[in-house]
């Protein structure tokens, strides 16, 4: 059993913070910027545990929680990898070779599309339309889109990603999107 | 060559920033409208703009600001559509990354027509860092007042801020959209009422998309009629299209609104050409959801003409040989392509992204999806493809959202115009193989 979750100080004041952008009375509103801080916070997932907490910091049925965290398809309901390889596999990705990134990326990991490497460092997952189709084939690891991606560049960045082992989170601090 | 409204400074190193910004005279719209206009002024400006939505839908702005409900003694409020995800569009993009003060000024701007105390720019949640771009532009606002209490001394107070979304396509329907904003799963309201009347927290709400906002600037700065002078009848000003596929220059552009469609392919200004001096064979000219065209009917219309990049032109013979403006989201396919795989890449998006509340959606989607995939798997029939046009009629106008419109107008395209690409599958499998149906690009070999 892991232990219970709790934010960091400055996350939780944060997650107070945005809950006073609403009208009064309206700060379920949060809702959703909160499980992405709790996402990043908790090992890029959001377990059981972890979304009754949420709820109980926006003082709501965790029912709430659960029925919102299921709708979205960013929020990862199960453990992910650290560094979660989300490939566009739309129509302006696929015309420029999204499928052939997939495929050398499975084979190179030895993972089909929903799957975790054994030593927990990547997942491969398949997303649609990431707004990013004039720099197609594109793939999202955290916050940073990968565009314009060749076989070749594939390779490098798993290699970064790898060497460098930490876990890659959409609320993390990146500069631009381009490499 | 045309001049650039939004786009004018998108170069100048450090135009993300607020000093550069202020320097190329940003922030005068909103000096203007609050030291000599009224909230009625700005609105006659933008209903004398011609200004249509940039969303998709193209409804007049200046209208849809007027049907805002001022009952005494309610808030109002401005929610900016940043959810950008119709497959093919990523202009909303590109310009907050790039110029994330000329959508706040637009929302200063705005807010003070509408009388919004409060706005949101609800982003979606793949935009993370871009949303970072935005929160630090928005403080660079507060601390040089143009955001707060009191904004110049006018009387008029403001606040914005960011709202995050999570990955799901139906939240850029702006019911949806609200649903989202007060943090609940983002199913579309049955309408009416509309925002205008009952929309953020049950509050008269507009919604407009970043685009829209963005081209009250150039409005109210150089006047309504100025901008309704530029682009042609209806479709007045400029757009933004993103450019995606196969062309030697994708990117976003800002044309002049009228822009003759061949000169857009093919001019060097533009998308270059086709990658590669292949031939063209399709385009979705305004993201996912609208008709595809073949090469001939999207370089002219059936009665021969020019087709030119505006609302009324590309809607030129309604759905039989027209298609729609749309987003902007601008897909070219060279002779290489698959029509019937890009359609199943369309198929399966709508499906994953039906929110389903509704049966003809939540059911048909993925059923069309099926009978797709089994086409290309080599297991279709000529039964399944008059199906699939079934499918598809039975969903159109049977849903609470336009969701269900979206997923069928592009099976309903790709049949009636590429029928024989569908029968060729079905009747001799081996035909799939052979089209092998996607492109390899030279440079997506390893080294
Ligand atoms: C399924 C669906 C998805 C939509 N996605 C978007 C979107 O991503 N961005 C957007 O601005 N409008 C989107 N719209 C249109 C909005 O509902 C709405 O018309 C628009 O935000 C209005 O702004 P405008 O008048 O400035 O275009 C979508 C509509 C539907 C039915
Ligand atoms: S189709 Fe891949 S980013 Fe749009």
């Amino acid at each position: 059993m892991t232990k219970k979750p709790e934010f960091a100080p400055e996350t939780l004041a944060l997650a107070r913070k945005l809950m006073k952008r609403y009208p009064e009375g309206k700060h379920k509103s949060a809702l959703i910027p909160i499980l992405h801080l709790a996402q990043a916070e908790f090992d890029g997932w959001l377990s059981p545990e972890t979304m009754d907490y949420v709820a109980a910091i926006l003082n709501i049925q965790p029912i709430e929680v659960y029925e919102v965290a299921s709708f979205y398809s960013m929020f990862n309901l199960k453990p992910v990898g650290k560094c979660h390889l989300e490939i566009c596999r739309t129509s302006s990705c696929w015309l420029m070779g999204a499928e052939d990134v997939v495929a050398h990326i499975s084979k190179k990991l030895n993972i089909k599309e929903g799957e975790t490497t054994p030593d927990g460092m990547f997942t491969l997952k398949t997303v649609e339309c990431l707004g990013s189709c004039g720099t197609a084939p594109v793939m999202q690891v955290g916050a940073t889109y990968f565009e314009n991606l060749t076989l070749e560049k594939v390779d490098q960045l798993l290699e970064t990603m790898k060497s460098e082992g930490k876990r890659r989170s959409y609320t993390d601090k990146v500069q631009s999107s381009n490499i | 060559m045309s001049r650039k409204l939004l786009l004018e400074h998108d170069h100048v190193p450090g135009i993300n920033t607020y000093a550069v910004y202020r320097q190329m005279n940003g922030y005068a719209s909103v000096e203007k409208a609050l030291k000599s206009m009224t909230p009625e002024t700005v609105l006659e400006e933008v209903k004398k703009s011609g200004l249509r939505g940039r969303g998709g839908a193209g409804f007049p702005t200046g209208l849809k600001w007027s049907f805002l409900a001022k009952p005494p003694g309610v808030a109002r409020y401005l929610v900016c559509n940043a959810d950008e995800s119709e497959p093919g569009t990523f202009k909303d993009r590109y310009l907050m990354e790039r110029i994330p003060h000329l959508l706040i000024e637009g929302m200063i701007t705005s807010s003070f027509s509408l009388g919004a105390r409060t706005s949101y720019i609800y982003i979606r949640g793949e935009y993370y860092y871009v949303a970072n771009i935005l929160e630090k532009a928005i403080e660079e606002a507060y601390a040089n007042g143009w955001l707060g209490e009191n904004i110049l001394g006018s009387g008029f107070s403001h606040d914005m801020h960011v709202q995050i979304g999570a990955g799901a396509y139906i939240c850029g329907e702006e019911t949806a959209l609200l649903e989202s904003l007060e943090g609940k799963r983002g199913n579309p309201r049955i309408k009416p009422p509309f925002p205008a009347i009952a929309g953020a927290w049950g509050c008269p709400t507009v919604v407009n998309n970043v685009e829209t906002i963005a081209a009250v600037v150039p409005i109210i700065n150089e006047g309504g009629e100025a901008y309704s002078k530029i682009g042609i009848g209806k479709s007045t000003g400029t757009k933004l299209i993103s450019a995606s596929g196969h062309i030697n220059k994708p990117g976003v552009y800002e044309i002049d609104l009228g822009l003759p469609v061949e000169e857009f392919i093919y001019s060097d200004q533009y998308c270059g050409g086709i990658k590669g001096g292949r031939t063209l064979k399709a385009v979705v000219a305004g993201g996912s959801s609208v008709p595809i065209l073949p090469a001939e009917l999207i370089l002219k219309t059936a009665k021969g003409e020019p087709r030119l990049m505006s609302y009324e032109s590309l809607g030129d013979g309604g759905f039989l040989t027209g298609t729609m403006l749309g987003s902007g989201g601008f897909i070219v396919m060279d002779d290489t392509t698959s029509i019937v795989k890009n359609l199943y890449t369309f198929a399966r998006f709508y499906h994953h992204e039906s929110c389903g509340q509704c049966s003809p959606c939540r059911e048909g989607t993925g059923w069309m999806e099926k009978i797709l995939h089994k086409i290309l798997d080599g297991h279709g029939t000529l039964a399944d493809v008059d199906l699939l046009w079934d499918i598809q009629g039975k969903i159109e106008g049977k849903t609470i959202c336009p969701l269900g419109e979206a997923a069928a107008w592009p099976v309903a395209a790709a049949i009636r115009h590429f029928r024989a690409e569908f029968e060729e599958y079905v009747t001799n499998p081996q035909s799939i193989k052979d089209v092998k149906h996607y492109y390899r690009l030279h440079n997506l070999q390893p080294a």
